[in-house]
């Protein structure tokens, strides 16, 4: 244990804590910018500067370990002095257009100003002026708005490991962004967003798809439905005042009956379908012996991640589409016909806790009903947006149920939101499928974790070996060992996400913390929720989900069929890192 | 099509002694855009991905090192690169002259290439002659105390090589 | 004196040509006035005498003395001959090699006296000189053999031979050297905290990124004594216990490069280098590293990204690079003068060292002397010596003869000294009470023609461009002080300007990441200390009382060199010189600054834009 002082008080701590820690340990809130602990610790924007007796400059508080006996001074003049003249600095290259930005109120450069009181701008001084990069569906780039953090960069080095952003240029003009500071679809971006939810300005933000939808909600010749992502239930919440992870599935319902939409499905009834798909995918795989791991393919992030980095594994992914695209091929085939609508008089509106899912819709490929299956997307913060627009607080609203055809899901189904929840779900059936026998046991809690798991399954005379990889990063380790030869499954379940899509690039952005695995923690309290609803529902597995059953019996003949293989199967493409597609953005 | 195609891809095929040398070394990347540059006199984007391809290192890594590093060229160069030293010592004695000379002689300022493609002009941080100031390096040959009457015999003899 | 003239006209005419060897300057700028192609007259005008191969013409590195290049030194008796051209090479085969005469013309002369100076020790400039580090530097090639019948590698020979790492480490830390880099930390404190430190690989660096403009001391040490370099270094990876040693030069020195990489084949040959040095268990070998144009890179933290081919960005410390440096692991980083130190230390122990320089600053400097003055190029003196002797003693003082106004030592993290310190003794402690650094020895004098708001300027401009753009301090601040300095240079500035010049100066001096932005303020500091009138001349009068500033380089005539001739005013197009009583004067208001009077004043009288027209001329 070290002993120093800070601020005129005595404090203890284990050998290695940072200065930083220290002084939270003594209700001392030094403030920081950069830092992201156990994900970026670059020490470069400076506002968490203190004074240590005898050294002869100031230090950065969060990487400087405490040493015993050290003399620390947080709150003196000089170092405010110093705390607020680096604010101006970052002012002074920064748009001042707080009243119009879309992380007003959320922002960490805007709250450190109000909480260093800085009133009197730097006078004059150049401004880097960049070029907005919003080519692509999922991601808007302004980088006059960066801070030159790093967070992105590191998130997406180390935990998505797609390796887009760095540091380009020197000086005045050194900024983060892209290779040749070009646009993102130039490069193998796989658009999950986590750059959004680490950047503590609005330098990176999603494609708002919110005017597309007003419109198409404000348009009598439209029929808009809406199908909303299993996450999406338990993660609104916190952002109307219930605790993390509140499932509050009934008022979201409520909530877009007044936003104005004809029809209120689940997503999760897709979830089920994929399932079955699925599943049934697994068993001819299992019956052709292979190919061998089957991945999922519900994460589109993860898909474009085989595609561009694993290109000689595609044909391991999963062909089954995700549940958004199942869903809206469903919406416009079996839905229209039952409803009597014309596909194309069809709008069908996603919620969903991403941004890669904008991209998804747009594939080429996911025009199963002869026109675009899915219209447009919200992420989880256009949609609270949206509610925040329309007056709609869900503390006040009633509990209402989803509508039918495609609004009753089992738990399997719910359990899509969380990492390791596709695999369970898929499990759920496989085993019942393989073994004959009822799974008595529904939860697999070696696969339902926060980090690359594996787990072995006796189910009949087959013995599966099947894994769950957190994050992108974790599936490349995992795809590598694979490769090698060192590792070998049945079913592998990848999201690009961390937590799942309870923690995807479309959620709310929680900046309470400079804790990097406190915030993948308070985004994992987020599954709390849907855990919840598995457990309370009576039906937890997608093949006993009656709704699916019928759609089945009076639509899609059996599952993997050729109206199934038509409507919700797809292919993958092996793609070039640097080819840069160009996806004509809707909005 | 297919043609051109191929003879692009063949544009670089003398990378592969660089790719050959480098590829899975660690710590490499610099010397390997250095030698990159030095056999096509510039880093293209093309010249950039290709390397980001064969050697494994991601894109955005090798444009950081490229933009981040001055000798970097990431445009062609005229066929006589000048280089005008801005160390302190040129400064002080006449260095922006001879940037003004150039810039009114030759329309040539710092960063750009003559019409013709004969001259370029870049600024380098001292290069350690400061008696000879004010110098200019072409190449890696370096002219001591140039005036602008010295500096137009240079350009001469270069321009006609 | 004449005695020795006499004398050495009888030596020089008793030597037959076989006897003798001629020893080029080839530092670069004595290559920069083109001593290649002298060199290639003296070959042929030899072997039209037939005497190729038997009068050896040999390439040294830089001698020092640059103002005189490019220089010839004629062996045995040493006699240097300056500034020659190609048919004074002819002249010199002809007359003194072949006929035994001195050509006094090309012989040096002394500023004051004007008395001939035949060797290099007969000159003032080197006479004040005490030569350690550049003890080989322009006296042998720079080749293995010269080197080592110079004592070259003996002090290697003696370490692998007799003494045990801590010996060494205990040599170096007795004799008190300090990093001759920039920083002053003890060299030995250093070795000992990385041999200390736990880890199995451990790397040693040598620092050759001379990146400050005006000093070019290391790049003379690497060109014209490579050797000693990679001795310096060898042992230090003995000392440390380093396996693998990186030599970091800059892309800007390709000589350097390359006297480098063939100086470290000549030493893998001689089993100098690489796997069991002199059969001794010892393994140690070099890598040279090639910068690619950063002066952060000179910065520990930042070299050591480079080193791993990455941007120069300097991380924060701790960890020092003793504990965690290249890869992780516990490095070493010593500049090129140090490492040049580390051998004559060994063979001639640390009280031998000890006994030259002060107190806290033991041994000899180099300084890069350049700017306005005589004798620019290369002086090593012991630590202590005043800038007075250097500039006056050694250097003959300001050229033409005009008025010493600064000098500016250490570059861009340097400061500006005034006429007040020209007694002030150069060493690590003064120089920073003073306001200023030693940092690696760069020393450029300046005359009253240099602005020294201009100076700060520049100073800014170039730490603004060499930012790594990493710490918000640097990044915005470094802009934003040049932005001011800039308004002021060109008239606009208020005094509002100048409080807010200081205090962000003082913000980037306390909260920046790395040494490039903590001492990046330190022109601007150290010239608003010392030269704050000039600062206030722009700012409240709207003038730059030297000239330079070319918003506000109006024209002046200068009182005292004024002889009231006239032609000025003949030569006026607008009628804007204006008699006065004991002088001229210039109507600013009407002055159009077509420099007419300044081309014209016989005296240099007249201050103002005149550079362009000299330029070219």
């Amino acid at each position: 244990m070290i002993n120093l002082t800070i601020d005129n008080q005595q404090v203890r701590v284990e050998e290695g804590a940072s200065v930083l820690e220290a002084s939270r340990k003594l209700g001392i809130d030094i403030p920081t910018l950069c830092y992201l602990k156990g994900l970026n610790e670059p020490a470069s924007c400076r506002v968490c500067v203190v004074r240590v007796q005898g050294r002869p400059t100031f230090d950065a508080a969060c990487v400087l370990p405490a040493e015993e006996g050290m003399v620390v001074h947080t709150n003196t003049p000089e170092v405010l002095a110093a705390r607020k003249q680096i604010l101006e600095l970052f002012l002074s290259d920064h748009p001042f257009e707080c009243l119009t930005c879309e992380r007003s109120l959320n922002c960490e450069l805007q709250r450190l100003a109000k909480r260093y009181g800085i009133r009197d701008p730097y006078p004059g001084g150049e401004r880097n002026r960049f070029r907005i990069d919003d080519l692509s569906p999922s991601v808007v780039r302004e980088p006059d708005k960066c801070v030159r953090c790093r967070r992105c960069v590191a998130v997406c080095e180390e935990f998505i490991t797609a390796d887009i952003y760095r540091m380009n240029d020197r000086s005045f003009q050194a900024v983060v962004g892209p290779a040749f500071n070009g646009s993102l679809t130039e490069t193998p971006c796989i658009y999950c967003g986590q750059c959004i939810t680490v950047c503590p300005t609005a330098a990176l933000r999603e494609k708002d798809s919110s005017a597309l939808v007003w419109e198409a909600l404000a348009d009598p010749k439209r029929h808009v439905v809406v199908q909303t992502a299993p996450a999406i239930r338990s993660s609104i919440s916190e952002e109307f005042g219930f605790p993390v992870g509140t499932p509050v599935e009934g008022q979201m319902v409520a909530a877009l009956r007044r936003l104005g939409f004809d029809r209120v499905f689940d997503d999760c009834f897709g979830a089920d379908v994929c399932v079955m798909e699925e599943a049934t995918e697994f068993m001819e795989r299992l019956k052709k012996g292979g190919p061998f791991p089957q991945f999922t393919s519900c994460c589109p992030s993860w898909v474009l991640f085989c595609e561009k980095f694993y290109p000689q594994m595609v044909d391991n992914l999963s062909d089954v589409k995700s549940p958004q695209q199942i869903f809206g091929a469903l919406a416009k085939t079996y839905y229209a016909r039952q409803a009597g609508l014309d596909p194309a008089q069809i709008f069908v509106v996603s919620v969903m806790p991403c941004v890669s899912k904008k991209y998804e819709l747009l594939r080429p490929e996911m025009k199963a009903s002869g026109v675009q299956d899915v219209d447009a997307e919200l992420s989880t913060r256009e949609f609270v947006q949206m509610l925040h627009q329309a007056g709609l607080d869900l503390k006040k609203l009633p509990k209402e149920k989803f509508d039918s055809p495609m609004g009753s899901a089992s738990g399997a189904g719910i359990l899509f939101g969380a990492t390791g929840g596709v695999l369970e779900a898929a499990l759920r059936t496989v085993y019942e499928w393989l073994s004959g026998k009822p799974l008595k046991r529904l939860e697999f809690e070696e696969v339902r974790s926060r980090e690359f798991k594996e787990a072995l399954i006796n189910a009949g005379d087959h013995e599966l070996r099947v894994a769950v990889a957190r994050g992108t990063g974790a599936a490349r380790r995992l795809l590598d060992q694979v490769l090698e030869g060192k590792k070998d499954y049945h079913f592998v379940e990848v999201m690009a996400c961390p937590g799942g899509c309870v923690g995807g690039g479309g959620q709310p952005i929680y900046t309470e913390t400079s804790d990097w695995n406190e915030q993948v923690s308070h985004r994992v309290k987020r599954a709390a929720g849907l855990f919840e609803l598995d457990r309370s529902k009576e039906c937890r597995k997608s093949h006993e989900n009656a709704a699916v059953l019928k759609l089945y019996e009076d639509y899609l003949g059996r599952p993997g069929g050729q109206l199934a293989r038509k409507l919700l199967h797809s292919h993958h493409i092996r793609r070039k890192l640097y080819a840069g597609e160009s996806l004509a953005s809707k909005a | 099509m297919k043609q051109t195609a191929a003879r692009k891809q063949d544009e670089f095929h003398e990378l592969a002694s660089i790719v050959k040398k480098y590829r899975g070394r660690e710590g490499v990347l610099i010397q390997a855009l250095q030698e990159a540059q030095e056999m096509y006199g510039f880093l293209s984007r093309e010249l950039l991905i290709r390397l980001a391809y064969e050697l494994d290192v991601p894109l955005s890594e090798i444009y950081s090192v490229v933009s981040f590093y001055a000798l970097f060229k990431t445009e062609p160069v005229g066929r006589c690169h000048m280089e005008v030293c801005g160390g302190t010592a040129c400064y002080v004695n006449g260095m922006r002259d001879l940037l003004e000379y150039l810039e009114e002689e030759y329309s040539l300022r710092p960063g750009e290439v003559t019409g013709d493609g004969k001259f370029s002009l870049s600024t380098v941080n001292c290069v350690g002659a400061c008696s000879a100031s004010p110098v200019v390096k072409i190449g890696e040959e370096v002219f001591g105390e140039i005036t602008g009457r010295r500096l137009k015999q240079l350009l001469e003899r270069y321009g006609n090589e | 004196m004449n005695d020795v003239v006499e004398s050495l006209d009888e030596l020089v005419a008793r030597i037959k040509p076989e006897e003798r060897h001629l020893l080029f300057c080839g530092g670069v700028p004595c290559l920069s006035m083109g001593c290649r192609k002298v060199r290639e007259a003296v070959l042929r005008e030899l072997k039209e005498h037939n005497l190729t191969g038997k009068v050896k013409v040999l390439e040294a590195g830089c001698i020092g003395n640059c103002k005189l290049g490019p220089t010839l030194i004629v062996y045995p008796e040493g006699v240097i001959y300056r500034k020659i051209n190609e048919e004074n090479a002819r002249e010199i085969v002809r007359e003194h090699i072949l006929g035994g005469k001195l050509l006094e013309h090309l012989l040096y002369r002394d500023d004051s006296t004007s008395e001939v100076r035949h060797r290099r020790e007969d000159m003032p400039f080197y006479r004040g000189q005490k030569r350690l580090v550049l003890r080989n530097c322009g006296v042998i090639p720079p080749d293995i053999d010269a080197y080592m019948s110079n004592q070259g590698y003996a002090a290697l020979a003696k370490v692998l031979t007799e003494l045990t790492p801590e010996d060494v480490i205990e040599q170096v830390s007795r004799s008190g050297l300090r990093g001759r880099g920039g920083g002053g930390f003890p060299t030995g404190r250093k070795w000992q905290a990385a041999r200390a430190a736990e880890g199995t690989e451990k790397y040693v660096i040598c620092n050759g990124d001379e990146g400050d403009p005006g000093a070019f001391m290391d790049r003379s040490i690497m060109e014209g004594d490579p050797h000693s370099v990679l001795e310096g270094l060898t042992l230090a990876g003995y000392a440390v216990g380093a396996g693998q040693g990186y030599i970091y030069v800059r892309a800007e020195y390709p000589l350097a490069v390359r006297r480098l990489e063939t100086a470290i084949g000549e030493a893998r040959k001689a089993c100098l280098l690489g796997d069991d040095i002199l059969k001794q268990g010892f393994s140690f070998d070099v890598e040279i590293r090639v910068g690619a144009g950063a002066f952060v890179c000179g910065e520990e933290t930042a070299l050591i990204s480079s080193v791993e081919g990455t941007r120069g960005d300097p991380h924060p410390r701790p960890p020092y690079p003793a504990e965690k440096g290249v890869w992780g692991s516990p490095t070493v980083i010593n500049n090129v003068e140090t490492l040049a130190n580390i051998p004559p230390i060994i063979l001639n122990g640390a009280d031998w060292f000890g006994a030259v320089g002060t107190e806290k600053s033991k041994g000899t400097k180099v300084f890069a002397l350049a700017g306005k003055v005589k004798h620019s190029g290369l002086v090593e003196v012991p630590m202590g010596t005043t800038l007075r002797e250097v500039i006056f003693d050694i250097a003959g003082g300001v050229a033409d003869n005009r008025r010493f106004k600064a000098a500016q030592t250490g570059g861009p993290s340097g400061g500006c000294l005034s006429e007040e310190h020209l007694d002030l003794p150069l060493d690590y402690e003064s120089l920073r009470e003073a306001g200023s650094i030693i940092g690696s020895g760069g020393l450029i004098v300046m005359d009253e023609d240099t602005c020294m708001v201009d100076v700060a300027r520049f100073f800014s401009n170039f730490n603004y461009q060499e930012s790594c753009g990493k710490c918000t301090t640097c990044r915005i601040g470094t802009r934003r002080m040049l932005e001011i300095l800039e308004k002021i240079t060109s008239g606009e500035g208020g005094e509002a300007d100048l409080d807010r010049l200081e205090s962000l100066a003082g913000l980037i001096k306390s909260a920046s990441l790395c040494g490039l932005g903590r001492t990046a303020p330190t022109p601007v500091l150290s010239t608003l200390r010392h030269f704050r009138a000039e600062y206030l001349a722009h700012i409240r009068d709207k003038r730059c009382p030297a000239g330079v500033c070319p918003g506000l380089a109006r024209h002046a005539i200068l009182e005292e060199r004024c002889r009231v001739c006239g032609i000025c005013r003949n030569v006026c197009p607008v009628g804007a010189v204006i008699k006065e009583d004991k002088s001229y004067r210039i109507d600013p208001d009407k002055c159009v600054d077509c420099a007419r009077c300044a081309q014209e004043c016989p005296f240099g009288a007249i201050r103002g834009r005149k550079r362009k027209e000299q330029a070219k001329a």
